[in-house]
């Protein structure tokens, strides 16, 4: 029980110093890897909550492909942040105010918060006991019986993504060569090599 | 079980195989193919229009209540399947003759026509969410189809990037009332809710904010005021006929959502959604009635006229009654037609092969072209609601509702703000009619067009004579809505 106390505390204080570190770093690349500290460590959190299908998934699409765009962006696009920070000091009381007022409102709502006392029993698919299946497999016995059309669904606005991505951007230039495999390897020997007499001292 | 849930859900199913076989059919066969495409496209949505209205299909739920397939879903996607097809078959000549040919676009037309029908018939706030993303998705990219016109891209670029925000808030909404009442069914969230108020306390604070996140999301989908700001610029800068396709499906589509939502789930918190939809509406009003009268562009004029009509649509979401959702599909259902017609008309306004979108072009258009102008002048005298024609009605029976919930304010506002409104549509019959011409448009315009354009505008102008149809259809709707 002190392990995951132990582990639960450095998670989350590992999480927070790398949250603050995103936004105080000086370099953009070192923001982004630390954003990456940061989900590495929320999915130590998950995995100690016993959700280690979450856990992974995080690491997965979060670690592996989104903090990479962000790289990948980052060093794209020559953007001087430290120009845009000029400002900050000089906004810092009305934006401090404004949060303060933003966390003052949701501390309203959510101290006058209350679940409704009907809502446990209808909740729609009951947890299977954890200690029964995994994660993973309680997952897939939903996913593919009682929210197939909804499944199916995504699968369907992943497609009209990948066809807008293609419409917007794929262009076919004209006069770019090509590798063609199939013609090079096709071509007969004549059409490659010519043996050629030459005579002595004359050059082609 | 299965087998049941599927003829259900018949005829999105049919629509998504099909459109996944004409992208591969594209695919293969290249741009040339685009005129192939988009018949079969057009066949496609025609098809469905005879399976929902004709087909005997089970009525009820499938896929464990994710999915309902009901009179009222059934009436609102004949209309905004006559909507897509409509605006495809639009469309047709204008991607020719601007030289932009590509088979994608009828594809993500249908794709996004999916969207709809599944938006229609959510059940639950994940396939509402899921159904309005694929809805929004599509048109994101369809905006910005001429991604080598400045306007086009910027148009695509600022609509999605306000309907990522729009998604955001209304996702927030729906996680807000799932967190309160642990579910996202809407047959359950009534019956928590009713069991809430029957139990004796009030509307819960979180479920309140959460509708409240979920309406401006929906509002935004609608392009309702305050929730507006994209649409003069998205309408202006999309190529003319998938702007015709803006104003007129997903709009359909979106409303009936919005209805479903707010008489279904939160029919238990009238009080509550009423005054939001109340000051959305009044606000749509004001603003479409005089923003309209400084524009010069006609589809910026008709993205101001569209975000008008919202709002008196809206008037009978208002009223909360049964009349009044009736009124509000009666409203729709003419505004769809009148659109429509005026897209088709400002489609038309072409010289020497270039597209023109003045409202100044539009002058002595009665000597040039006199059948064009007679249909474009009854679209604009519908729209003013100037009676016997269409508009007069759509208009007569959401106030009539509203009077009826003693929403006299409301009904006062509308009254005024359509009479504000009429300036700009009898501008444009000024202009036609008594102004010196301008260069004449390109003739002919088509035979397809034409054919649009005769039958919108006999359908406008003939409603009074026979109302029978739309209105006993809009009436079984409503009460299926109501009854379930």
């Amino acid at each position: 029980m002190i392990v995951q106390a132990l582990a639960f505390y450095l998670f989350a204080a590992v999480v927070v110093g790398a949250g603050v570190m995103v936004i105080s770093a000086r370099n953009p690349v070192h923001s982004v890897l630390f954003l990456i500290v940061a989900f590495f460590n929320a999915a130590g959190l998950f995995v100690l909550m016993g959700a280690e299908f979450l856990a992974m998934i995080l690491i997965v699409v979060y670690v592996g492909a989104v903090a990479v765009l962000f790289l990948f962006v980052v060093m794209m696009l020559d953007i001087n942040f430290v120009e845009l920070r000029q400002g900050f000091l000089q906004y810092l009381p009305i934006g401090g105010l404004i949060g303060l007022i933003l966390l003052i409102e949701l501390l309203t709502v959510l101290g006058a918060w209350a679940v409704a006392p009907e809502a446990g029993v209808v909740v729609g698919t009951p947890m299977p006991p954890p200690d029964l299946t995994t994660n993973t497999q309680a997952l897939g016995e939903v996913l593919y019986t009682k929210y197939i059309y909804l499944f199916q669904a995504a699968g369907l606005i992943l497609l009209v993504a990948m066809i807008g991505a293609i419409v917007l951007s794929l262009r076919r230039r004209e006069g770019v060569r090509r590798q063609n495999i199939g013609a090079q390897i096709s071509r007969p020997r004549e059409a490659a090599i010519e043996v050629r007499k030459v005579p002595s001292r004359s050059g082609i | 079980m299965i087998p049941l849930d599927l003829v259900t859900a018949l005829p999105e199913l049919l629509l998504a195989c099909l459109a996944m076989a004409l992208l591969m059919f594209g695919a293969f066969r290249g741009d040339k193919a685009t005129p192939t495409v988009l018949l079969l496209s057009v066949v496609t949505l025609v098809v469905l229009i005879g399976l929902i209205a004709l087909g005997p299909r089970g009525e009820g739920t499938a896929f464990g209540g994710l999915f309902v397939s009901d009179g009222y879903g059934d009436f609102m996607k004949v209309l905004v399947l006559v909507g897509s097809a409509t605006a495809m078959v639009m469309s047709l000549r204008y991607f020719e003759q601007e030289g932009v040919v590509r088979f994608e676009y009828p594809i993500l037309m249908l794709f996004a026509t999916l969207g709809m029908l599944m938006m229609i018939s959510a059940n639950d706030l994940i396939s509402l969410y899921l159904g309005l993303e694929l809805q929004s998705l599509s048109l994101y990219v369809i905006a910005a189809i001429r991604r080598d016109s400045l306007r086009s891209t910027e148009a695509g670029l600022k609509y999605f990037v306000l309907g990522a925000l729009s998604s955001g808030m209304l996702l927030y909404g729906a996680s807000l009332i799932y967190g309160f009442t642990g579910t996202t069914s809407f047959e359950t969230l009534a019956d928590v809710f009713a069991e809430s108020a029957a139990a004796g306390h009030g509307p819960p604070l979180g479920v309140i904010i959460g509708l409240v996140f979920l309406l401006a999301g929906l509002a935004f989908k609608i392009s309702a005021v305050p929730f507006h700001m994209w649409t003069p610029d998205v309408y202006e800068g999309a190529p003319t006929p998938i702007t015709a396709f803006f104003a007129t499906a997903p709009k359909i589509a979106a409303i009936a959502l919005l209805c479903r939502v707010m008489t279904g789930p939160f029919g238990e918190f009238v009080a509550q959604w009423q005054q939001i939809v109340i000051f959305i509406s009044i606000a749509s009003m004001i603003l479409g009635a005089f923003a309209a009268i400084y524009q010069t562009n006609i589809k910026r004029l008709m993205a101001y006229s569209s975000i008008g009509h919202v709002g008196y649509a809206l008037v009978g979401l208002a009223a909360g009654t049964e009349e009044g959702v009736r009124g509000l599909v009666i409203y729709m259902a003419i505004y769809v037609i009148m659109n429509l017609g005026t897209w088709g008309c400002i489609l038309c306004m072409r010289r020497k092969q270039i597209m023109v979108e003045d409202i100044d072009d539009l002058k002595g258009l009665s000597k040039s072209n006199p059948m064009m102008a007679l249909a474009l002048g009854i679209f604009m005298f519908s729209m003013a609601g100037i009676p016997p024609l269409a508009g007069f009605f759509g208009k007569l029976y959401v106030f009539l509702a509203a009077i009826e919930s003693g929403l006299y304010t409301l009904a006062v506002i509308g009254v005024l703000s359509s009479v504000v409104g009429a300036f700009y549509y009898l501008r444009i019959v000024k202009l036609m009619y008594f102004d010196e011409p301008a260069e004449a448009f390109d003739r002919p315009i088509g035979r397809e067009m034409t054919v649009i354009l005769t039958g919108t505008s006999l359908l406008i102008l003939l409603f009074f004579v026979v109302p029978g149809p739309l209105m006993s259809g809009a009436a079984a709707a409503v009460s299926a809505l109501f009854a379930g």
